[in-house]
């Protein structure tokens, strides 16, 4: 089973890096963004039994930093 | 003083750390590997050196503040054991949850490395105790994550408890109120991204960072 874990930055945290990303699409002449936020995407691979909170508690351990960061468990049915 | 220093795989400054502390206490400290889960028996004092654990992989300090040796660390922190984390030490306590908030990307994007002017604003905790409260002193920083962010209830709380030991006198990192160091609630763990071991003898431009581990020796000892 696998599953995939988006950690964003919360609301309301700077982001230097989406700042970053932002400027050097305006630098490339893209119009009309008004906002890039930089987050991270991390796929597991993971026994059929392990459960959602099973792997809510990997995000809260180790995956996300939770002072800063949001995260969103996605699970993937067949992969 | 029985000192231990904790070695990660990509630390850098714990040799620099530990002649400090050899030169100011006259005992060289016990490198401790990260796959350790004790201690030496009568360390009464850590320190988590500067550097790029774990290639700051996931996030700086993030996989060290996991490793076996952090249970070791937690526990003489909860009994009073004075524990000093500088730069990616400062990131690994934060991790560990020893201290609040967190340090993120600088708000400049660039690594920052120079010499930066501090503020003493407690100058009674173990660690301070040689500085006046309010003196400005100068202690090299080198960092990419030294951007210190906590939300506004956590940092009214450092600043009403008085555990904001040091300030940046300007701009160095994007720093939320400029803080370059703080101190947990029982005031025996500092975390702080200047690096007070390379500011210990006069060929290094001054001696500001020599004054934290004699004013430690003489806490503890």
């Amino acid at each position: 089973m696998k599953a995939r874990v988006f950690v964003t930055l919360k609301p309301g945290v700077l982001d230097p890096q989406g700042k970053a990303i932002h400027h050097a699409l305006e630098g490339l002449g893209f119009g009309g963004v008004q906002d890039v936020r930089a987050g991270k995407l991390i796929e597991l691979d993971l026994a059929d039994d392990t459960s959602d909170d099973e792997i809510a508690d990997m995000c809260r351990k180790l995956l996300a930093n939770t002072v800063i960061e949001n995260f969103r468990i996605e699970r993937l049915a067949d992969a | 003083m029985k000192s231990a220093v904790l070695v990660f795989p990509g630390s850098n400054c714990d040799r620099d750390l530990a002649v400090a502390i050899e030169q100011v206490t006259g005992r060289a400290p016990a490198m401790v590997w990260h796959r350790d889960s004790e201690l030496p028996d009568g360390t009464d004092f850590i320190a988590i050196p500067g550097g790029f654990s774990y290639g700051d992989y996931l996030r700086s300090g993030a996989m060290a503040a996991r490793s076996p040796i952090m249970g070791a660390v937690a526990e003489a922190a909860n009994r009073g054991v004075p524990v000093l984390g500088i730069c990616n030490g400062f990131q690994v306590l934060t991790e560990a949850g020893l201290l609040p908030g967190a340090l993120m990307r600088n708000a400049g994007l660039h690594f920052v490395c120079r010499s930066v002017g501090l503020t003493v604003e407690n100058s009674q905790s173990i660690f301070t105790s040689t500085y006046q409260s309010g003196e400005d002193i100068s202690i090299p920083v080198a960092h990419h994550d030294g951007n210190f962010q906590a939300d506004a209830e956590t940092l009214d709380r450092l600043e009403g408890e008085g555990r904001v030991a040091f300030r940046y006198t300007g701009d160095v990192n994007g720093s939320a109120r400029s803080i370059a160091g703080i101190l947990n609630g029982q005031g025996n763990v500092l975390g702080m991204m200047p690096h007070p071991e390379r500011a210990l003898e006069t060929a290094h431009g001054n001696t500001d960072g020599r004054r934290l581990f004699e004013g430690l020796l003489e806490a503890v000892a």
